[in-house]
Parts: C-alpha cells; sequence; structure tokens
C-alpha cells in the first residue's frame, strides 16, 4: 500500500514539474522570439483593437516595465489563480470562459473515440494474434496500416465529402441541430450523437490500427511464454487463456502507451474537429490561429497540456490496479 | 573490427536489396523525389491562372483546377518539393538530437541520466500541435520555421528509443573492454556503439521523417505555414478555404491528400524492410518458416513475432 503511495505521488510530482515546464515554455516563448513581443503584437492589431484591448493585453503577457524575473512571477500568480487573460478575437471575454465551454465537447469527441479505438484496437489486435498467420491477421494489419497513413484531418475532409455532402447520411458540421435545446432531453442527445458520429468514426479508424499493432505484437511474444504453455498444458479454454492470462499481461504496455499517445492522438483530433466545425477546443485554436489571438492560443496550451497530464494521471492509477508488481 | 562492420553492413545491404517491402518502399519514395525535382519543369505554371476555377479534371488539366483557377497536378507536383524537403531535413535533425542526447543519457546514466531523462519525458508528455502552432505563430512563416518547431516537439521519442538502446550496449562487454582498455567516451560512443545502432538510428529517420510530413502538412492546414508557397499542407489549406467540399470538388484535396499517404504508407515499409532485414529476431523466424512447414508450427515452436504476407 505505501508503495502505491509512493509509486503515485513520484508520477504526480514528475506532473508537475511537467506543468511547470509548460508554463514556463509559454511565458518565455514570446519573449525569446526576435524582436519586441509587445511590438509585435500591437503593429499586427493597430488600428484593431481599442486602447483598453491593448492595456488588457498588455496585462495579460505582463508586458510591464517590470524586470524579467518580476513578470515571470506575477504570469505565474495569475496562471495559478485559473486567469489566462482575455482573448482578442472575442474581447472582452476572458480566455478561461471561452475554453471552458468548448472543452466538454472535445472530452465528449476525443474521449469516446480514444476510449472506443484503444479498447476495439486492443480486442482486435489480441484476437489476430492468438489467431496469428489467420485470414484476419493478413487482412488487417497491412490495410490498417494503410489508412493510418493518412493525414487524420485529410481523411475526415474524404469522410465528410462523401457521406456528408455526396450521401447526406450525416450532417456537415456543428455538434448538434439548430432545432433542438441543449439540455438533457432525448432530441438534444440524439441529435449531438448523430453530429458526433462521423469526426468520431474517422479518428477511430485511423487511430484504430496503432493499437491493434503494438498489442499484437505485445501478445505475441506473452503467448510464446511457459505460464501459457502452462495454462494449455492444464487443460484451460482457449478463451480463458487469451483474454485472462495472455491479454491481461499484455495490455501492461500498451496502457503506458496509452498516456504517452494521449497528445499526438489529440493533436490530430483538434484538426478533424475544425475539419467538421466542431465547436471544441480544435475549432477555438483554428479561431485563435486565423485572429493571431495569442492569449486564446496560449491558454489552449496550456489547457490542454493540463488535461493531458491529468489523464496521465489516471493511467498510472488504472495501471495501479492491473499490474500487481507496481504494488510491490 | 572492420572485418565484423563490412559484413554486417554487406548482408544488411544485400538484404535490404532482397527485401520486397524495403525495394517497393524505396522505389515509391525515389519516384516521387525524381519527381519533385524535375517534375515541375515538364508541368504547368502551377502558380498560374489557367483556366475558370473549380473545374473538374479534364484533357487539359488531368486533374481539374483549384479555386484560384490552378493546374491542381502541376501544384500537387510542385508541392512536393518543399514537404519532402523539410520533412527529410526534420528526419535527420530528429535523430541526430535523438542520438545526442538519448546516447549521453544512456551512456553515463546517473545523475546525467535523471536530469535528460527528466527532460525527455517532460516533452515526451506536451500535446504538440498546441505547443507547434504558439511556436510557429510567433516566427515569421516558412520551411525554416516549420523545421524548428517540428524538430522541437518532435525530437524526444527518438531520445528516448535511442536512450534505452543505449543502455543495453552499455553494458556489453565489448563496452566494458573499450573503457578498460583506456579509449576515450566519445570515441566508444561514436566509434564503438553508434555504427551497430545503425538500423535503429535508420528506422528512427524514417519514423521522423513520418511524422515530419503528417505534422508539417496539419500546420500548415492550419495557415501556419508561407500559404502563399506550395506545398502538399497550403495546397490543402486552399482547397478547404476555397470551400472545395462544400461545391463538391474532391479534385483539390484528393490527390495532394493520396501522395501523403503513398509517401508516408513507402516510408513505412521501408521501415518493415530494415526490421526485416537487421532484427534477430524476425531473422530467426525467417529460418524458422523456411525449415518447418506452417502447419506444423503451433504453439511454443511458432516464432515469437511473425510478420504480415
Amino acid at each position: 500500500m505505501n508503495n502505491s503511495v509512493n509509486y503515485l505521488l513520484r508520477r504526480l510530482g514528475f506532473y508537475f514539474v511537467a506543468a511547470w515546464a509548460a508554463l514556463t515554455l509559454n511565458f518565455f516563448i514570446p519573449r525569446l522570439m526576435p524582436g519586441d513581443p509587445a511590438a509585435i503584437i500591437f503593429a499586427r492589431f493597430r488600428g484593431k483593437l481599442k486602447p483598453e484591448a491593448m492595456n488588457a493585453l498588455r496585462e495579460t503577457f505582463g508586458l510591464t516595465d517590470e524586470p524579467l524575473l518580476g513578470q515571470y512571477w506575477s504570469y505565474l500568480k495569475s496562471m495559478l489563480q485559473g486567469d489566462l487573460g482575455i482573448s482578442i478575437a472575442y474581447f472582452p471575454e476572458p480566455v478561461t470562459s471561452i475554453i471552458s465551454s468548448a472543452f466538454l465537447w472535445t472530452i465528449f469527441l476525443a474521449g469516446f473515440s480514444l476510449i472506443i479505438s484503444f479498447s476495439l484496437g486492443t480486442l482486435l489486435g489480441s484476437i489476430i494474434a492468438w489467431n496469428r498467420g489467420g485470414k484476419l491477421d493478413s487482412i488487417l494489419p497491412p490495410s490498417l496500416a494503410f489508412i493510418g497513413a493518412f493525414p487524420y484531418f485529410w481523411l475526415a475532409m474524404v469522410a465528410l465529402y462523401i457521406f456528408g455532402f455526396e450521401l447526406s447520411w450525416f450532417p456537415l458540421g456543428h455538434a448538434y441541430g439548430s432545432d433542438v435545446t441543449p439540455g438533457f432531453n432525448i432530441p438534444f442527445i440524439l441529435s449531438a450523437l448523430h453530429h458526433a458520429a462521423l469526426p468520431a468514426l474517422t479518428m477511430i479508424i485511423v487511430s484504430l490500427g496503432g493499437w491493434m499493432l503494438s498489442m499484437r505484437n505485445i501478445m505475441i511474444t506473452t503467448l510464446g511464454t511457459d505460464y501459457i504453455s502452462f495454462a494449455h498444458a492444464k487443460g484451460l479454454s482457449s478463451r480463458l487463456i487469451m483474454l485472462r492470462y495472455a491479454a491481461r499481461n499484455a495490455i501492461l504496455p500498451n496502457f503506458t502507451g496509452f498516456g504517452m499517445a494521449l497528445g499526438f492522438v489529440l493533436s490530430g483530433a483538434l484538426l478533424t474537429e475544425i475539419i467538421f466545425s466542431y465547436p471544441g477546443q480544435g475549432y477555438l485554436l483554428l479561431q485563435a490561429v486565423r485572429a493571431q489571438d495569442f492569449p486564446l492560443m496560449q491558454g489552449l496550451f496550456m489547457t490542454i497540456t493540463f488535461a493531458v497530464l491529468a489523464a496521465n494521471w489516471i493511467v498510472d492509477i488504472l495501471i495501479l490496479f492491473f499490474d500487481p508488481r507496481t504494488r510491490t | 573490427m572492420d572485418y565484423i562492420h563490412n559484413s554486417i553492413f554487406t548482408r544488411w545491404i544485400t538484404g535490404i536489396i532482397q527485401n520486397r517491402k524495403a525495394v517497393t518502399g524505396v522505389g515509391i519514395i525515389f519516384l516521387f523525389i525524381v519527381l519533385a525535382i524535375f517534375g515541375p519543369f515538364i508541368t504547368q505554371d502551377p502558380t498560374a491562372f489557367l483556366s475558370t476555377p473549380l473545374s473538374p479534371p479534364s484533357w487539359e488539366h488531368w486533374l481539374g483546377t483549384n479555386g484560384q483557377g490552378q493546374d491542381v497536378l502541376a501544384q500537387t507536383i510542385s508541392g512536393a518539393r518543399q514537404t519532402l524537403m523539410v520533412g527529410f531535413t526534420t528526419g535527420i535533425m530528429v535523430v541526430l538530437i535523438g542520438a545526442l542526447i538519448g546516447g549521453i543519457s544512456g551512456y553515463y546514466g546517473g545523475r546525467i541520466d535523471n536530469l535528460l531523462s527528466l527532460l525527455i519525458n517532460v516533452f515526451l508528455v506536451m500535446p504538440g500541435l498546441p505547443l507547434m502552432v504558439i511556436l510557429a505563430s510567433w516566427l515569421p512563416p516558412g520551411p525554416g520555421t516549420l523545421t524548428g518547431v517540428l524538430v522541437l516537439t518532435g525530437w524526444a521519442w527518438n531520445a528516448r528509443v535511442i536512450r534505452s538502446q543505449m543502455m543495453t550496449f552499455r553494458s556489453r562487454d565489448f563496452v566494458s573492454a573499450a573503457i578498460v582498455s583506456g579509449e576515450r567516451n566519445i570515441r566508444i560512443i561514436v566509434i564503438e556503439i553508434m555504427p551497430r545502432m545503425l538500423s535503429l538510428l535508420a528506422s528512427s529517420f524514417i519514423g521522423a521523417s513520418i511524422y515530419a510530413i503528417g505534422a508539417q502538412v496539419g500546420l500548415e492546414f492550419l495557415g501556419l505555414g508561407d500559404v502563399s508557397t506550395i506545398t502538399w499542407g497550403t495546397n490543402l489549406y486552399w482547397a478547404s478555404n476555397d470551400m472545395a467540399l462544400l461545391t463538391g470538388s474532391w479534385w483539390t484535396f484528393v490527390p495532394t491528400g493520396l501522395s501523403i499517404a503513398i509517401v508516408s504508407f513507402a516510408l513505412t515499409l521501408i521501415n518493415f524492410g530494415i526490421d526485416e532485414v537487421t532484427n534477430p529476431r524476425l531473422i530467426s523466424e525467417r529460418v524458422w518458416r523456411e525449415n518447418i512447414p506452417r502447419d506444423k508450427a503451433v504453439n511454443g515452436i511458432t516464432p515469437v513475432v511473425k510478420d504480415h504476407e
């Protein structure tokens, strides 16, 4: 028990370091760039911004006449209070409130597709490893590897073109229809699911192959170990050996990979959201890039980083349950 | 020493020449590089306004025209130049940085390793795209910015792989022997160990190039590249800006996307090939497969990893 607590605290310590590194990068990137960041921003927005917006911007970036260390300190303080500054594109709305309304949609879309693709990929990986050399094993890996070679967002474009534009099976964008009222009612939930289906499907198809291949490779190694032969010798049923004996052990490295791949998959999800005009973080990112809304961009970087770190910690806790070795 | 190196290299090179996957992959990549270099001299001017915008494929324009009335075929071919250039440059730099940091971390161990692997893990866990977006939006748009941003966000994965490989080499006898005989650490790393990691470095380079091509296209698609140049990423950026989807002009985004996928897939094939030729586990598997009839290969004597042919 003590060891598990130790392990979790150690991981938590690492995430704090990572969060601090992200915060620091976020602070120094504008200041390390050639030229004066304030001058760059103000030159770009001359005439477009009201004086009060300019002042808000100055404060957001801490671009005051304070020495650098003082600026850094007040920046950290305001970040810890959850103050991400004020958006330029949506002036005078604070970045925090813009991001929080979009955040749930991303969690909904990316979270569900990630979980589905991870579970489905892992299951398929164990099955084709068990029947290696079979029909499924010779078709699935190469075809999914080929699909995985496409950029996420490009496949989303094609899917939107075929199933949304040509066949009109799915809506062309947004998170729910204009005819439903957001809330906990059946028409809204159905509409939200209908709108999420196609983006989710494209993300699942692109990322499925990776989980499947890594699970397959680890599973085949596991199937070669002595305790599996012993289980066969005991006469246990194939299904029991496959799922309870082999897959349970083989899934561990895949779990660790899950945490690492999270940032990568999320990046793909952000681009997919843009194609489907899905009102999540990715869509905000595009708006921020178009309007050169630096506070919003940096706020998105911070929230996405924190979300990934939190998810990694949850994965650590799960590993603790699945892998007894971390508990001893 | 030289004798061993030579025999390994000859074996690998003949192996790769005989490997179907690697040869297919290399062929495709070679074709794309030749097209990227010489193609633009043959095709129509990719920047000129040639015909009605968004006209479908025809005899004059094999792949139609885009929203600016430019020839899509010419754009796809000349777009390969910068995209492949940035992709492969990033690949090389990522491997160099990965080998440097991962190699030092794995070789020296101890406190240096603790510090460097902390750095590697921090960069691994940070989500790449938002960080790239911030960096690219502050810097002037262009291939230099793209390369720098991709290297900064992409080096950590390779460093991690190279570090763990280095750690296994560090404990081998030949390294201990070199240390005892008084060779300098730098010499041991560069002359003794790195050549033995060549297949890992090669596949790291290919993996990093795949990542760089994909991420670069994504960034340019967001509008963070130089939108006045012609690359695969800006092609897709303009396709989406010119409402290609809502007007049903599939020819503006399908050729570019397919090219990206074919290049990535070809690189993956080369990686499979390198793995099959240089991975001892897969070599022994091939020996197994050649000597044991398929129907006899049941649990117990089935090779550890089986490829999917």
